[in-house]
C-alpha cells in the first residue's frame, strides 16, 4: 500500500527552520518504519538525515518521534502507524536536544547527564576467587534496568525537560537505579548527592510518559520513586541517628 | 577549495568501538595516550546485539576443561583452526568471564550465586561425548551486557572518544603503521591521526547478503581499507550463516532457544536434527544445521513444502515454558511479538539461514599484529581485533558463543601488546598530504557531476552474494558472482552523492560503505571460487568432501587494482590430527 511519510526536514546550511518533506512509498504493513525511511534514502532521496543501525530494536540509533510518539523505527511496524492506503506517518526528531541534521539530534547532553550518575559499579575490594557471588533474586532486583539501550526515547517524551532543561531525566536516573540496587556496588553516597539535588529525582511528577515510551519495556518511573523512597528512607536514619 | 585536514597525534588509535575496541581500550589508555574513533556511539556497536552467551569452561554446573573447550572449536572450525590460538582462547576464557564479572555484568546466577552456564551448539564434553553447559549468559542479551560494561568501565577510565568519525584510509610506509585518514560527519571534514599503533576493531560485514543478521553498520570498512593497501584478507570464503533468522527478515534467533531445549521441526511436524547429527542433534555446530535446514527446504520439506528458496523450517520452542523464555529468553520472545505477531510460548517461530558472522579477515598473530603475508612479516605498530580479523580461532565455522569470546581475549591481547609496543617504538610523524588519496576518491562521489546513486549498486550485490556464494555454492554461479561484482565495481566509479552538503552527509557515509562492501564481495567471491573443497561454512555441490591434501590450509586474497591473488598458507595442527567431522 501506499503511504505518505512526512518528514521534518532541517539542513543548518542552507535553511532558517526546520520545515516538513512529504515522500510517497509503497510499503507492507508488517514492515518497518525504519524500511520506509531506507527506502527513500536509497531510490528516493539520498539527502535525507538519520541514524540507524542495528534494525531490530537493540541498538537505541533510530529513536525518533513517529505521530507525536517516541519510539525506535526500526521497532514500529507500517500497520502500527499506517493503517490504510494514503495514511500519513509524521516523522520528527527527538525534544529537547539540538538538531544537527533533519532527524539527527546531538545527544551529547543527554550522555553527559547519564555519566554524571557514575553509570558503572564501584566496588574496590578485592576479588578473592574468580566470581562475586550474586543470588539470582539479588540480580533480579535491576534485571529490567540493564534493558536499557539509551536511545533516549524517554528522555524525549518526559514532559518535565521541557521547564526544566537541567533535570537529570528518566535515562540517567533509571541506571542510577541500576547501579544502587547491584548488591556488588559499595558506593551510593556520591549518587545520592546528585539524585538529590534540585535536578535529580525530585522534579518528576510521575506523568508516566517515559514508561509509555520506552522500547525496552523498563518500568522507568517506578525506578525512579523507588530512589524517592531510598532517599527519604536515608534522610529519616539520619533523623533518628 | 583544498581543505587542509585536521592533524591528531596519538601513541594509540582504536578504530571500532565494540567488545574488541573498548577492551583494547581499557588496556592500552592505562599508559599511552589513546583515542577511540567510531562511526556509530559506542553503545550503538554491534557487539550490542549478540545473544546467547560467551563460553568458558567454568565448570559452575558441570565439569568442563578449556581442554575441551579447545578441542570443540577446532573440531567445530572443521580443523581450519590454527591450535595454540584456539588453546589461548579457552585457557584465557576463564579469567575474561570473571574480569567481566568484577567489572560489573549482570551474568544469570546459579542457584549459589554463581555464574549460570548453558548448552550452546558444539560444544562438548571429553571430546564429543555430548553437550556440555558452558556459555555464560545474561539472559539473550549477553552482548548488550559486554558492550555497556566495557563503555562504563571507558567513561569510569576517562577514555578519550571521537563518536561519529569515520575511516576512509590507512598511513602505511612500507611495513609501518602510521596512522588512519577519517572523516568527521558532523562537519565532514577530513582528519589525519597520527599514532604509533592503530587497532581496527570494525566488525563484520554482513551487509554484502541480503538477508542478514547483521546492523546496517557491518560494512567491514576496517578491512576493505587494509585490503586497498595491500594487506591480504585470511580465510575470506569462510561465510557463516546461522541457522535461525526470523524468516524474510533476517533478525537473529539466538541459538540459546536450542540451548534452552528448542526444537528444529519440518513440516511434518519431524525433528530432523534426529537425521543429520544423532548426537547433538539441534545442537550441532552452525554450519551442519543450515545446510540441514537448506536441505530440508530443496526436498520439499519446508512449512510451505514449496521447494522455494524463501521457504522455512520451525523453530519450536513451545514445550519451554513462559518461565524460561521470561528469564533466559525475553529478547527473543519480544522479537517474535513485535515482528511477527506471534508469543513463542503458544506458536513456533518460522525460521530460515541468515548471513551472520565472517570467520575470515585481516590476518593477525596471537598478539592482534596484522600478518602481511604466508612468511608471518609482521605490520609494525598494526593491530586488528574481533570480527574483522582472523587470528584464527574460527577456521572454517566459528561455534556459537566464541565470538563474544574472541573479542575479549583478543582484544585485551592487543591492547596489552600496543601498551609495551608503544614505549619502545619510534614517534611517527605525518602530514597534511597523507591524506590527499582519501580527498581524491571523497570529491570524485562529491564533484557535483550526475550520476548513479548507489541504491540501485548495493540491492545487485546483496542479491548476488546471496544467491551464488551463499550456503551452497557451485563453479559456475560463483564465477557469474565475480563477473557481476566486477561490472558492479566499475559502475561504482561513476556514483555521485545526492547531499550536498558537510553537515552529517549520510549519504556520502553509505557511498564509502558501499565501496568497502564491493571489494570485499570480490575478495569472498574470488577466495570461495578457488577453493575446490568443502570445509566447514564453504560448500561446493562440485567437490562435496573435505580434501586436506590440497586445502588444508588459510587463503590469503590480495586485492591488485581489479584483480584478486590468491596465496596459501599452513594451518597449525600441532594438537590435534584432522579427522572426519561427526556428531
Amino acid at each position: 500500500m501506499n503511504i505518505i511519510i512526512k518528514v521534518q526536514r532541517y539542513n543548518p546550511e542552507t535553511d532558517n527552520a526546520p520545515y516538513f518533506q512529504e515522500y510517497t512509498v509503497d510499503m507492507e504493513p508488517n514492515e518497518r518504519l525504519l524500511d520506509a525511511l531506507m527506502t527513500i534514502k536509497r531510490f528516493q532521496d539520498g539527502s535525507l538525515g538519520f541514524r540507524k543501525s542495528c534494525a531490530h530494536g537493540v541498538c537505541g540509533s533510530d529513536a525518533m518521534r513517529i505521530n507525536g510518539k517516541d519510539g525506535l523505527a526500526c521497532k514500529t511496524l507500517v500497520k502500527e502507524v499506517a493503517a490504510n492506503d494514503g495514511d500519513t506517518v509524521t516523522v520528527e526528531p527527538l525534544r529537547y536536544m539540538p538538531i544537527q541534521r533533519d532527524l539527527i539530534v546531538d545527544q551529547s547532553e543527554f550522555f553527559k547527564k547519564y555519566r554524571s550518575i557514575k553509570p558503572y559499579v564501584i566496588n574496590d575490594e578485592e576479588v578473592k576467587e574468580g566470581e562475586r557471588l550474586q543470588s539470582q533474586d539479588e540480580r533480579m532486583v535491576f534485571d529490567d534496568t540493564t534493558n536499557c539501550i539509551l536511545c533516549a526515547s524517554c528522555y524525549s517524551a518526559c514532559p518535565i525537560l521541557e521547564k526544566n532543561t537541567n533535570f537529570l531525566g528518566p535515562a540517567a536516573i533509571t541506571q542510577a537505579f541500576r547501579f544502587l540496587t547491584d548488591s556488588r556496588d559499595t558506593n551510593y553516597k556520591e549518587r545520592f548527592v546528585i539524585l538529590n539535588g534540585p535536578d535529580g529525582v525530585w522534579p518528576c511528577e510521575n506523568h508516566f510518559q517515559c514508561t509509555r515510551s520506552c522500547p525496552r519495556s523498563i518500568l522507568i518511573t517506578k525506578r525512579i520513586n523507588s530512589i524517592k523512597t531510598m532517599l527519604n528512607n536515608q534522610h529519616k536514619q539520619g533523623e533518628s541517628s | 577549495m583544498r581543505e587542509v585536514p585536521v592533524i591528531h597525534q596519538f601513541d594509540t588509535v582504536i578504530i571500532g568501538s565494540g567488545g574488541a575496541g573498548l577492551y583494547a581500550a581499557l588496556e592500552a589508555s592505562k599508559d599511552s595516550k589513546t583515542a577511540v574513533l567510531s562511526k556509530l556511539h559506542p553503545v550503538r556497536s554491534h557487539t550490542g546485539a549478540a545473544q546467547g552467551g560467551i563460553s568458558a569452561a567454568l565448570g559452575n554446573v558441570e565439569e568442563d576443561k578449556p581442554e575441551w573447550h579447545a578441542f570443540d572449536t577446532v573440531k567445530g572450525g572443521d580443523y581450519l583452526v590454527d591450535q595454540k590460538a584456539a588453546n589461548i582462547l579457552t585457557e584465557e576464557a576463564i579469567q575474561a568471564v570473571y574480569d567481566l564479572e568484577n567489572r560489573g555484568l549482570p551474568f544469570n546466577r546459579t542457584p549459589e550465586g554463581r555464574i549460570d552456564q548453558r548448552r550452546f551448539g558444539g560444544h562438548t564434553c571429553n571430546f564429543g561425548e555430548g553437550p556440555v553447559r558452558r556459555a555464560c549468559y545474561a539472559a539473550d542479551r549477553t552482548g548488550h551486557m559486554i558492550l555497556q560494561t566495557l563503555y562504563q568501565r571507558c567513561i569510569k577510565n576517562e577514555v578519550s572518544f571521537y563518536d561519529e568519525f569515520q575511516v576512509v584510509d590507512l598511513i602505511l610506509e612500507e611495513k609501518l603503521c602510521k596512522g588512519v585518514v577519517v572523516v568527521e560527519l558532523a562537519t565532514g571534514k577530513l582528519h589525519v591521526f597520527a599514532a604509533k599503533a592503530v587497532l581496527f576493531a570494525t566488525g563484520g560485514f554482513g551487509r554484502m547478503f541480503k538477508i542478514t543478521s547483521n546492523a546496517f553498520a557491518n560494512t567491514g570498512d576496517g578491512p576493505a581499507v587494509c585490503a586497498r593497501r595491500g594487506i591480504p584478507l585470511e580465510d575470506m570464503e569462510f561465510y557463516q550463516f546461522h541457522p535461525t533468522g526470523i524468516m524474510g527478515l533476517g533478525i537473529l534467533i539466538s541459538e540459546a532457544v536450542r540451548g534452552e531445549g528448542g526444537i528444529l521441526r519440518n513440516r511434518d511436524g519431524e525433528r530432523f536434527m534426529e537425521r543429520y547429527t544423532p548426537t547433538l542433534l539441534d545442537l550441532a555446530p552452525r554450519d551442519i544445521v543450515a545446510r540441514s535446514i537448506l536441505t530440508e527446504v530443496r526436498n520439499g520439506k519446508g512449512i510451505r513444502g514449496d521447494r522455494q528458496i524463501d521457504d522455512y523450517v520451525h523453530l519450536d520452542a513451545t514445550h519451554l515454558g513462559k518461565d524460561t523464555l521470561m528469564q533466559k529468553l525475553p529478547d527473543i520472545t519480544g522479537f517474535c511479538k513485535t515482528y511477527l505477531g506471534i508469543d513463542p510460548a503458544d506458536d513456533p517461530i518460522p525460521v530460515l539461514p541468515t548471513a551472520h558472522y565472517a570467520m575470515g579477515g585481516i590476518p593477525t598473530d596471537e598478539n592482534g599484529r596484522v600478518i602481511l603475508d604466508n612468511q608471518a612479516t609482521i605490520v609494525e605498530g598494526l593491530y586488528a581485533a574481533g570480527e574483522c580479523a582472523c587470528v584464527s580461532v574460527h577456521g572454517a565455522n566459528r561455534l556459537g558463543t566464541n565470538s563474544l569470546l574472541d573479542l575479549v581475549v583478543f582484544g585485551r591481547r592487543a591492547g596489552q601488546h600496543i601498551t609495551q609496543y608503544v614505549k619502545s617504538a619510534a614517534a611517527v610523524k605525518v602530514d597534511e598530504s597523507a591524506a590527499d588519496e582519501a580527498r581524491q576518491w571523497i570529491e570524485r562521489i562529491t564533484d557535483g557531476s550526475e550520476g548513479p546513486h548507489g541504491g540501485h549498486i548495493s540491492d545487485e550485490m546483496q542479491t548476488t552474494m546471496m544467491e551464488k556464494v551463499g550456503i551452497y555454492r557451485n563453479e559456475k554461479e560463483m564465477q557469474d558472482a565475480v563477473d557481476t561484482i566486477q561490472d558492479l565495481r566499475r559502475r561504482y566509479r561513476e556514483v555521485r552523492v545526492q547531499d550536498r552538503s558537510s553537515t552529517f552527509n549520510t549519504d556520502l557515509l553509505e557511498i564509502i560503505e558501499l565501496g568497502n562492501l564491493l571489494d570485499l564481495s570480490l575478495l569472498t567471491a574470488a577466495s570461495a571460487l578457488n577453493r575446490r573443497e568443502s570445509r566447514g561454512a564453504h560448500s561446493r555441490e562440485d567437490y562435496t568432501e573435505r580434501d586436506d591434501d590440497r586445502f588444508l590450509q588459510h587463503s590469503l586474497a590480495y586485492l591488485e587494482n581489479d584483480t584478486v591473488r590468491l596465496e596459501y598458507k599452513d594451518v597449525d595442527t600441532s594438537i590435534w590430527k584432522p579427522k572426519p567431522r561427526t556428531y
